[in-house]
């Protein structure tokens, strides 16, 4: 069960917004590691900092204190156009608005990162039908994303972030905006990439159901982990 | 990766084609304009220097009045008699002078009247001003000494008067005088000042002096100065010809003028250059206009675009790739903008040198030069813009509803 070599490793992240008196403390101090290959669910009430810890992993954000070790490498200490070449080659991401480019093909939105990976039009385009494949929309690749239903276009978001063969996918609230058949297909798909594939999940939700797909589950409240379990369940 | 951003640059721009377009009509009108401006000035330019080259290229006036030109020609001063013309050609420097005088009146032909300039002048005009005779002959010597009624006419008149009909062997009506047509002159058409140089009946300069003027005076002298002659040592030596016979002394000034028309042409072609040039940095000033509406539109077009730039750098695009999209969709809009204007302005010119009868020339140079001031004003007004949206915060950029 997960128990590859440590990937994501935060030692005594803090993060604080504004100055003085109108400080806010999103993270405390937070220690958390994952292994290569779990699948994380975060959880907490909203301003909990449970955002701020996935936007940290995600290297969107920086810490204002503490240290912060990507399969290594200190992130703190990289520059913004080397943090966009760590999310480039190393994470994909799933938002809870799925996030998609309007008036763009299926396909060219699933493109999009690798675009930035400078790859050529045909290996582009090999590598996002690959993606659509896996998340079962290789016959919606001409559609665009007002055509689709919102699960379609999560699936969607989902082979974008898969694209470009990510270490670890992100993914922030991905059933917010889904009933709940749409969402157990979501989390059903997820699980099959955490275990076909390898890919190491974190993923950020405030709803039970959810939370029960993943191996382990994380309680944030007022910037601090509260509690850190092992779920069996979602390992079984 | 580059040719991926123009990719997508002009992908977006066509994806709100009607914005586009209007966010380019000033960057097209400004260039339209200055294309537009530049190739008639130029047009009206070839054409003074045509005209010029049509009255021979050794050609001089004279005229009485010091004021030369400025006057319009009307001057109380002491006109000139044929005696001056003869005595001018005797000169060596001068290949032939022809005396000139003329007047506006009607003329009349079976009914139809038609108001246009009578011109008294001998065969040696057609010489100095190089100018034939098409269809039928010159006048004879005879009819010239004996002030016989004939005419040559141009051909504005034959299609005024004479419609299909052939006008050699009629005869019209100038003021009491029935006046046989011999000939019509080889079409001039329109000079650079305007005036339809064919709209004219030419007589012998005798038959002008006794039916029509009443007098023995000569308006002006047209002359051809020999080949190999400078344009300054025939003016010297007509100077002193005339102010011997008309009796100046050496303290007065001259009370007639000599003009060199070479130096004419390149006044009137100053004057246009002078016009065209104004006119040019007019429209200029409305290209910096253009390039404020695409930098306003730039940004409203970031702001509207904010989830797109977050998503963008969530999934890797660095801030250089993001400045570089904007920078060159600002670029590709601003020369599509060059482009139309250009095709615009070469379009309007093209109709404004046919109204005005000047030859069309489209400059290379100023094409160029307008199409790369488009991609100047793209860079620079579509910099800000750009760089507003290239350090944008990526978590910021993905909540903006």
């Amino acid at each position: 069960m997960a128990q590859g070599p440590v990937q994501v490793e935060l030692r005594g992240i803090s993060k604080v917004y504004g100055h003085g008196a109108a400080a806010v403390h999103a993270l405390s101090d937070v220690d958390l590691t994952i292994e290569t290959g779990d699948f994380v669910a975060i959880m907490g009430p909203s301003g909990s900092g449970k955002s701020t810890a996935m936007n940290m992993i995600g290297c969107l954000d920086t810490p204002s204190s503490g240290d912060y070790l990507f399969e290594g490498v200190h992130v703190a200490a990289l520059d913004a156009d080397q943090r966009a070449l760590l999310r480039r080659n190393y994470l994909g991401f799933v938002f809870q608005g799925f996030n998609l480019l309007a008036r763009t093909s299926a396909l060219e939105n699933v493109e999009l990162p690798l675009i930035y990976k400078g790859l050529g039009r045909a290996e582009r385009r090999a590598l996002a039908l690959e993606a659509l494949h896996k998340v079962g929309l290789e016959d919606r690749w001409s559609h665009d994303p007002s055509e689709l239903s919102g699960g379609q276009q999560q699936r969607v978001a989902i082979a974008r972030a898969l694209a470009g063969k990510p270490d670890v996918l992100l993914a922030d609230e991905p059933t917010g905006n889904l009933d709940s058949a749409r969402s157990t297909e979501i989390m059903e798909l997820l699980t099959a990439l955490n275990r076909e594939d390898g890919i190491t999940i974190v993923m950020v939700t405030h709803e039970d159901d959810m939370a029960a797909f993943a191996n382990r589950i994380v309680n944030f409240i007022d910037g601090r982990i509260a509690t850190d379990i092992r779920n069996e369940k979602g390992a079984a | 990766m580059l040719w991926e951003t123009l990719r997508l640059a002009v992908q977006a721009i066509f994806r709100n084609t009607m914005r586009s377009f209007l966010t380019v009509l000033g960057i097209v009108i400004g260039v339209a304009a200055v294309i537009a401006m530049v190739t008639v000035g130029q047009g009206s330019q070839e054409k003074v220097t045509q005209d010029v080259e049509s009255l021979g290229s050794n050609a001089l006036m004279v005229m009485p009045g010091a004021g030369g030109m400025r006057n319009g020609g009307f001057t109380s001063d002491r006109p000139f008699k044929k005696d001056d013309a003869d005595a001018i050609e005797d000169l060596t420097v001068v290949r032939v002078a022809a005396p000139y005088s003329m007047s506006a009146m009607a003329v009349i032909y079976d009914g139809e009247n038609h108001f246009t300039s009578i011109i008294g002048a001998n065969g040696d005009m057609s010489d100095a001003m190089e100018w034939p005779v098409e269809i039928g002959r010159p006048f004879s010597d005879a009819e010239e000494r004996g002030g016989r009624a004939v005419c040559l006419i141009g051909v504005t008149i034959r299609e005024e008067l004479f419609g299909n009909r052939a006008p050699v062997g009629e005869e019209i009506r100038v003021k009491n005088m029935a006046c046989e047509v011999i000939g019509i002159l080889e079409e001039k058409g329109v000079s650079s000042l305007g005036e339809d140089q064919d709209d004219i009946v030419v007589i012998p300069l005798l038959t002008y002096q006794r039916r029509i003027a009443g007098n023995d005076d000569v308006a002006l002298i047209y002359l051809s100065v020999r080949d190999g002659v400078s344009m300054e040592r025939a003016t010297q030596d007509i100077e002193a010809l005339l102010r011997d016979r008309r009796r100046i002394s050496s303290g007065e000034e001259d009370d007639f003028s000599v003009m060199d028309m070479a130096q004419l042409a390149s006044i009137l072609t100053g004057i246009t250059a002078v016009l065209a040039g104004l006119l040019s940095s007019v429209a200029a000033v409305s290209l910096l206009v253009g390039g404020i509406g695409i930098m306003n539109i730039m940004l409203v077009s970031v702001t509207e675009r904010t989830r797109e730039i977050g998503i963008r750098l969530a999934v890797g695009a660095t801030a250089g790739q993001v400045l570089l999209q904007f920078l060159v969709e600002a670029m590709v809009l601003s020369l599509l903008g060059g482009a139309l204007g250009i095709l615009l302005g070469l379009s309007l010119a093209a109709f404004a040198a046919h109204l005005m009868a000047i030859p069309f020339s489209p400059d290379l140079f100023i094409v160029v030069l307008a199409f790369g001031f488009s991609a100047g004003v793209g860079v620079i007004f579509g910099f800000f813009p750009a760089r507003r949206a290239a350090r944008m915060d990526p978590i910021e950029a993905l909540r903006h509803q």
